[in-house]
C-alpha cells in the first residue's frame, strides 16, 4: 500500500514493526560476534588453554589448512552423502511400513508395543551392534543414520493417517470404493502436511544417526574426523568439524523448508 | 409397477464390547421410480443407519432391501450417497473433485466427462471449475458435493441431512437448488432429515419414524394445491401448517 495515504498511525505502527525486526537482527549477529571475540581473546590473554579450548583463529586455519589438501571436502562429502541416502531410505521405508500398518488393522495392534519400545530406545545404544553386525563401513553408518529416524517416522505417519476424518473415508465407500482407493484418494493426500514435516525433522535425526555411526566405525567423515581428533589431542580438528555439522545441518534443513513450501504452493 | 426400492421386515443392531443397540426393527416400506421422500424423526434414531442400508454399506441383520427386485447385499451401484458436510478435497479442485466417483469407478470417460461439464455449467460452477474448494461459498460447495453425488448417474438418491451445516438463509436457497436439479435430472430421492418444515417443503411422501429401535409410525402423502412450486414457495402455502402439525403430532405421539 502506498504509505502517503495511510494515517500517521499506522505510518509510526509499520516503522515500529520495522525497527523491532532491525533490532532482533543486529543483536543476532551481535552475540555471535561478541562470543568469538571473547574467545579469541580469551585464548589470546592466556585465560583459557588454546590447546584444548582452540580459538576462531586455530579454527579458521585448521579449516583453510584442510580446504587446501582436500581432506575436509572428503570428510564432508562422505557425511553429507551418508544422511542423505539413509534420509531418502527413511522416507520410502517409514511410508511404507506406516501405509502396511494402515492396512492391517490388527497387525498393527500386534505390533504397536514393539513399536513403543523401539522408538523410546536410545539408539545409540544400537550403533555398536551395527558395526559388529554389518563391518565397519559405509553400509553400517547409513543404517546407524536410519536406526535414529525410522521408527518414529513410522509411528508419527501411521498416527496421522488414522487421524484422518472418517466420513471423508466413508465418502469414497459410498462410491463403492475399496480401502486402495481410501489410501491413494483420501488418506495419503490428506496427510501429505503431515509428510513434510516429519520428513523436515528426519533430515536432523539422520545426521545425528550418521555420527553416531562414524564415532565407531569410520575411517572417513566429520565423526571420524570428531573422534579421531580428541584421542590424538587435536581439538581445532574437534570443534572445526563441530562449527562444519552445524552449517550442514542448517543447510539441510533450510533446503527441505524450501521443498516443503514448494509442495504446499502447489496444492 | 415395480417399486424402485423395497424395504421388508428390516432390523439392525449395532455391536460394542458395551453391547447391542437397536437401531430399526421392523421397518417396512416402498418407494416408486420419481419420488422424493423425507424421512424424518428425533434425532439418533437410526435414519442414517437406514441410508446404509439401503446403499449397501451395512448389510441388515433381518428383512430384506430390494432395489430394483434385487437384494441389496453389497455396495449399490445405482445410489447415490449424499453427506451431511460436502467433504470437498482441498488438494482437488472442484472438477478434480467432482469426478471421484467417476475415477473409483473407473468410469470415467468422454461422455461421463461431458455430462460432469455439463452439470457444472448448468449448476453455476463453470466458472469454479478449477478453483479450490475454500474458493467457494457454502452454497456452492454443497451444489458440488450435489454433482459429485450425481456423476456416476444414480437412479436413486440417498441424502443424509445435506444441509444441516448451512446457515439458515443458505440452507432455504440450496433446499431449492436441490430440488430443482433432481426434479431436472428426474431422481428418485430419500431425504433424512430431522428439520420438518423442509421435509413438508421438499419431499411428496413424508415417513415418520419412532425413535429407537425406530419403525415407521406414519406415511404421510404431501400434496399442495398449488403444482410445481419451489420448496420456498411452499412454505407461504396454507397447507404447509397443516403437515407440519400432522407430522409434528405423529412425532410427539411416538417420538
Amino acid at each position: 500500500m502506498d504509505e502517503r495515504k495511510m494515517s500517521q498511525k499506522q505510518r509510526n505502527y509499520l516503522q515500529m514493526l520495522r525497527r523491532r525486526k532491525r533490532r532482533i537482527a543486529v543483536l543476532q549477529v551481535l552475540i555471535f560476534v561478541l562470543f568469538l571475540l571473547i574467545w579469541e581473546s580469551a585464548v589470546r590473554l592466556s585465560w583459557i588453554d588454546g590447546f584444548i579450548f582452540s580459538s576462531p583463529s586455530r579454527v579458521v586455519k585448521t579449516f583453510v589448512g584442510m580446504c587446501e589438501d582436500g581432506s575436509i571436502a572428503m570428510h564432508t562429502a562422505s557425511t553429507l552423502l551418508e544422511t542423505i541416502v539413509s534420509f531418502l531410505l527413511v522416507a520410502v521405508i517409514g511410508t511404507g511400513l506406516a501405509v502396511i500398518l494402515w492396512y492391517f488393522t490388527e497387525l498393527s495392534e500386534i505390533l504397536e508395543p514393539y513399536l513403543v519400545v523401539l522408538n523410546s530406545l536410545p539408539k545409540s545404544a544400537l550403533a555398536p551392534l551395527l558395526i559388529v553386525w554389518l563391518g565397519a563401513n559405509q553400509k553400517s553408518i547409513i543404517v546407524s543414520g536410519m536406526s535414529v529416524a525410522i521408527f518414529g517416522t513410522v509411528l508419527n505417519l501411521f498416527t496421522g493417517f488414522q487421524e484422518v476424518d472418517p466420513d471423508k473415508i466413508r465418502l469414497i465407500y459410498t462410491f463403492g470404493g475399496t480401502k486402495r482407493n481410501v489410501l491413494t484418494k483420501v488418506v495419503l493426500p490428506g496427510t501429505l502436511p503431515l509428510l513434510l514435516s516429519v520428513m523436515k525433522v528426519n533430515i536432523g535425526l539422520c545426521l545425528v544417526g550418521v555420527v553416531i555411526g562414524e564415532f565407531i566405525g569410520a575411517r572417513q567423515g566429520l565423526g571420524y574426523l570428531i573422534i579421531y581428533g580428541s584421542q590424538v589431542f587435536r581439538l581445532d580438528h574437534v570443534i572445526m568439524s563441530i562449527c562444519v555439522l552445524c552449517v550442514i545441518a542448517v543447510l539441510l534443513y533450510r533446503i527441505l523448508g524450501i521443498a516443503e513450501k514448494i509442495c504446499r504452493r502447489r496444492r | 409397477m415395480e417399486p424402485l426400492l423395497e424395504l421388508k421386515n428390516v432390523s439392525y443392531a449395532y455391536h460394542t464390547p458395551d453391547g447391542e443397540t437397536y437401531a430399526l426393527s421392523d421397518l417396512s416400506f416402498q418407494v416408486q421410480s420419481g419420488e422424493f421422500i423425507a424421512v424424518v424423526g428425533p434425532s439418533g434414531c437410526g435414519k442414517s443407519t437406514l441410508l446404509s442400508l439401503i446403499s449397501g454399506l451395512l448389510r441388515a441383520e433381518s428383512g430384506s432391501v430390494r432395489l430394483n427386485g434385487k437384494e441389496a447385499e453389497t455396495f449399490q451401484k445405482n445410489t447415490g450417497y449424499m453427506l451431511q458436510k460436502d467433504h470437498l478435497f482441498e488438494w482437488r479442485s472442484i472438477y478434480q473433485n467432482v469426478i471421484l466417483g467417476l475415477e473409483i469407478q473407473n468410469r470415467l470417460d468422454k461422455q461421463s466427462k461431458a455430462r460432469v461439464e455439463k452439470m457444472l455449467a448448468d449448476y453455476g460452477l463453470a466458472r469454479f471449475r478449477d478453483a479450490r474448494p475454500s474458493q467457494l461459498s457454502g452454497g456452492m460447495r454443497q451444489r458440488a458435493a450435489l454433482i459429485r453425488t450425481l456423476a456416476p448417474d444414480p437412479e436413486l438418491l440417498l441424502l443424509d441431512e445435506p444441509f444441516s451445516a448451512l446457515d439458515f438463509q443458505t440452507r432455504l436457497s440450496v433446499c431449492d437448488d436441490v430440488w430443482a436439479i433432481l426434479r431436472k435430472e428426474k431422481k428418485t430421492a430419500l431425504l433424512v432429515t430431522h428439520d420438518l418444515s423442509e421435509a413438508v417443503s421438499m419431499a411428496d411422501r413424508v415417513l415418520v419414524l419412532t425413535k429407537r429401535p425406530a419403525t415407521i409410525c406414519a406415511d404421510i402423502r404431501i400434496q399442495f394445491e398449488k403444482e410445481n412450486i419451489t420448496p420456498f414457495e411452499r412454505r407461504s402455502e396454507p397447507e404447509f401448517k397443516d403437515y407440519f402439525n400432522e407430522i409434528w403430532k405423529e412425532l410427539n405421539l411416538h417420538g
